[in-house]
């Protein structure tokens, strides 16, 4: 079996004062695709969250272990480094940062961690120009300012270029797919697919099941009020999409 | 010394100097108008509402002396440092002009680019129905100062359909030579119609010192001119500047302010339209650290009809700065089908970084449309988290943040050389104010 790399342990957490987990455990090894789903409101993006580090979430019991350490005793910048990449539900608009430059100077960042000389700007537009394709964005793009302009399309797009692009162990999507129509939807799938292999792991959050059409998990798990209440194979997935969460969530309750 | 009995030194020093028969009979009675004007005025206090936000006390205890014609090495040196690749290079040493240290490139027939002392002599015929004439003596105590110690400073001239390729750089240096020395640059533009032309005033400085400029800038119709001034004095200089425009039918006027320096530096931009079609772009960027208090006053007057002006400043402050915006637009009843925009954006970046902002326009036609806008705030701590979430540590996604908060505006600068100066100031400035932060 293959090594664990994050491993999720009676995780509780809350924001403002409000449980929102409540007791979430979660095994993912190495070359592993585990798509989380649930209802609005079940915690979906505050797991995201609390995996990527942002400010306002308190973890009040449980522990989070990646890759050996512990996750949440690290800054933001020191999970995704350490390769855990969070792909952003509603990605930010920054005006007057230039996507390529942000880029640059991310990858950098990851690359001196990891031990590897900075690319330079001829170097990181050859590679970065390669990982276009493979997310069918215009080259046009990396003139803009980050997301600034974008299409809901776009920025998901975009999303995934960078993930290609520093290459993440762990790479944890916050419904990727919402807001998506069919062809973006297969770009984005596509771009994650192309990300699969043996070391690399994928935790994709959703809402709905079709995003797994084109992104087929190993599992999956669904999310009800703070909790894993039932795991199982892809099939579930489908399940849910016949049966929706209306038995899960009284099952929950 | 009290603050009484040094501006009744000042008003003795400006009156002796009013009488200084070398000059030509209008600048003669420039002077004493200022002289007379500023016995009345003294300088401005917070009692003017004008003045609310910038207590001059600190400066009027102080006193200072009109510097002589010697250059000192520290001067020559910051002259270098300052200079543009290119264009024509105007270098003013604590007031004076310095032929040797600026350079002079052919410029096209009939276009005047000097000194203003010997333009009174020379090009009487242009100065002496300007001079003056935008930036009334009886405006405030400073512009008062300021014409009555009218001596020298920067003189362009544009003849009518001219067009000046190269941008005409007026470097203003002080350095203090012992004494803390304060210089009355008065600045004269003078753009013919449908012609074209740049102007950039700089002033840099060593030392405690006083500017007090005056710039006048008069538009002919459907002449375009891009202004910048550009602020870096040193961190113990007073900087006051007033600059006044009047634009004539379909005129075209780009002011952009940038202020980096000083412990304290207030300006007051002006233009009015005077015929109808004219425009204008008032931009702004204040950055001010540790005790730094920084002022603008804006003033934009549209008197006829079909004017569009578009304003944006951008300030960020940090450790205990304290930064003013007050941006007058006046629409009068004349003035149908105006077309009037106005932002102002702050950037805090400390706790005790302060800013007083305020829009002011006054309506009194119609048929227009106009817009106004001010934000105060700390960066968008989105976008901080997004930067941290893909490797970028908490100090650089700042420090991104910030600088693209101030690039917009340089990035607006067309004028190249002196917006990769601005670029490289801004790359080392930056870093210092983000360091700040607590």
């Amino acid at each position: 079996m293959a090594e664990i790399i994050l491993e999720i342990d009676d995780l509780h957490a809350s924001v403002d004062g409000t449980e929102i987990l409540r007791g979430i455990d979660l095994t993912v090894r190495r070359g592993e695709v585990h798509a989380i789903m649930g209802p609005n409101g079940s915690g979906k993006s505050t797991l995201c969250n609390v995996l990527a580090g942002r400010d306002g979430y308190t973890v009040t019991a449980g522990t989070v272990r990646y890759d050996g350490q512990d996750l949440l005793a690290l800054a933001p910048e020191e999970r995704a480094r350490a390769g855990v990449f969070l792909a952003f539900q509603y990605p930010v608009e920054i005006p007057g940062v230039g996507n390529t430059y942000f880029l640059r100077t991310a990858l950098n960042a990851v690359r001196k961690h990891r031990g590897l000389e900075p690319l330079d700007a001829m170097d990181f537009l050859a590679l970065v120009k390669a990982k276009m394709k493979l997310v069918d964005l215009d080259p046009k793009f990396l003139n803009r300012a980050v997301n600034e302009g974008f299409s809901g399309g776009e920025k998901k797009r975009n999303e995934i270029l960078q993930m290609a692009v520093l290459e993440p162990r762990l790479a944890i999507l916050d419904e990727t797919d919402s807001g998506l129509d069919i062809d973006a939807l297969k770009v984005v799938a596509d771009g994650v697919n192309g990300l699969r292999n043996a070391e690399h792991a994928v935790v994709a959050i959703t809402h709905y099941q079709r995003l797994l059409n084109y992104l087929v998990p190993d599992f999956v798990h669904v999310l009800a009020k703070g909790r894993i209440v039932r795991s199982g194979d892809k099939a579930l997935a489908a399940e849910l999409e016949l049966k929706g969460y209306v038995d899960i969530e009284g099952a929950a309750a | 010394m009290t603050a009484a009995a040094i501006a009744d030194h000042q008003r003795h020093l400006a009156a002796a100097h009013s009488l200084d028969a070398a000059v030509p009979g209008f600048v003669r009675a420039l002077r004493q108008r200022g002289a007379e004007q500023f016995a009345g005025l003294g300088l401005p206090m917070p009692q003017l509402e004008d003045w609310k936000y910038t207590n001059l006390n600190v400066l009027a205890r102080q006193s200072f002396a009109l510097a002589d014609t010697a250059v000192p090495d520290a001067a020559a040196q910051l002259a270098q440092d300052a200079r543009l690749s290119d264009g024509i290079e105007l270098v003013f040493i604590n007031g004076h002009f310095a032929p040797l240290l600026s350079s002079l490139t052919d410029l096209p027939v009939g276009a005047v680019a000097g000194s203003l002392a010997e333009a009174m002599v020379h090009h009487a015929e242009i100065v002496a129905p300007h001079l003056g004439m935008l930036v009334l003596p009886d405006t405030d105590g400073s512009a008062a100062l300021n014409a009555a110690f009218a001596a020298d400073g920067a003189f362009v001239f544009v003849p009518e359909g001219i067009a000046l390729e190269v941008p005409i750089h007026c470097l203003f240096v002080s350095a203090a030579n012992g004494h803390a020395t304060m210089t009355h640059p008065r600045t004269l533009i003078v753009a013919g119609a449908c012609s074209r032309a740049t102007v950039i005033e700089q002033h840099v400085g060593v030392g405690t010192y006083w500017t007090n400029a005056v710039t006048e800038i008069a538009l002919g119709a459907g002449a375009v001119l891009t202004h910048h001034k550009v602020q870096r004095e040193s961190a113990e200089a007073f900087h006051l500047a007033t600059i006044t425009a009047a634009q004539a039918a379909d005129s075209q006027l780009g002011s952009h302010a940038v202020s980096l320096g000083a412990a304290l530096a207030r300006a007051t931009i002006s233009t009015r339209f005077d015929a109808p079609g004219a425009a204008c772009s008032f931009d702004g960027l204040y950055l001010a650290g540790e005790r730094q208090h920084v002022d603008h006053h804006t003033s934009i007057d549209h008197r006829q009809p079909r004017g569009t002006s578009r304003e944006l400043y951008k300030g960020i402050l940090a450790g205990r700065a304290s930064g003013v915006f007050n941006g007058k637009v006046f629409v009068r009843p004349d003035a149908q089908q105006t077309d009037a925009q106005q932002m102002n954006q702050n950037l805090l970046l400390s706790d005790d970084a302060q800013i007083d902002t305020k829009p002011q326009l006054e309506i009194f036609a119609d048929d227009v449309k106009c817009s106004h806008g001010a934000t105060i705030g700390q960066l968008d701590e989105d976008a901080v988290f997004y930067l941290r979430a893909r490797g970028i540590d908490m100090v650089d996604a700042r420090r991104l943040l910030i600088h693209a908060f101030a690039n917009e505006l340089v990035q607006r600068i067309d004028t190249e050389p002196l917006r990769h100066q601005l670029e490289a100031v801004l790359a080392t400035r930056l870093p210092v104010l983000v360091g700040e932060q607590p």
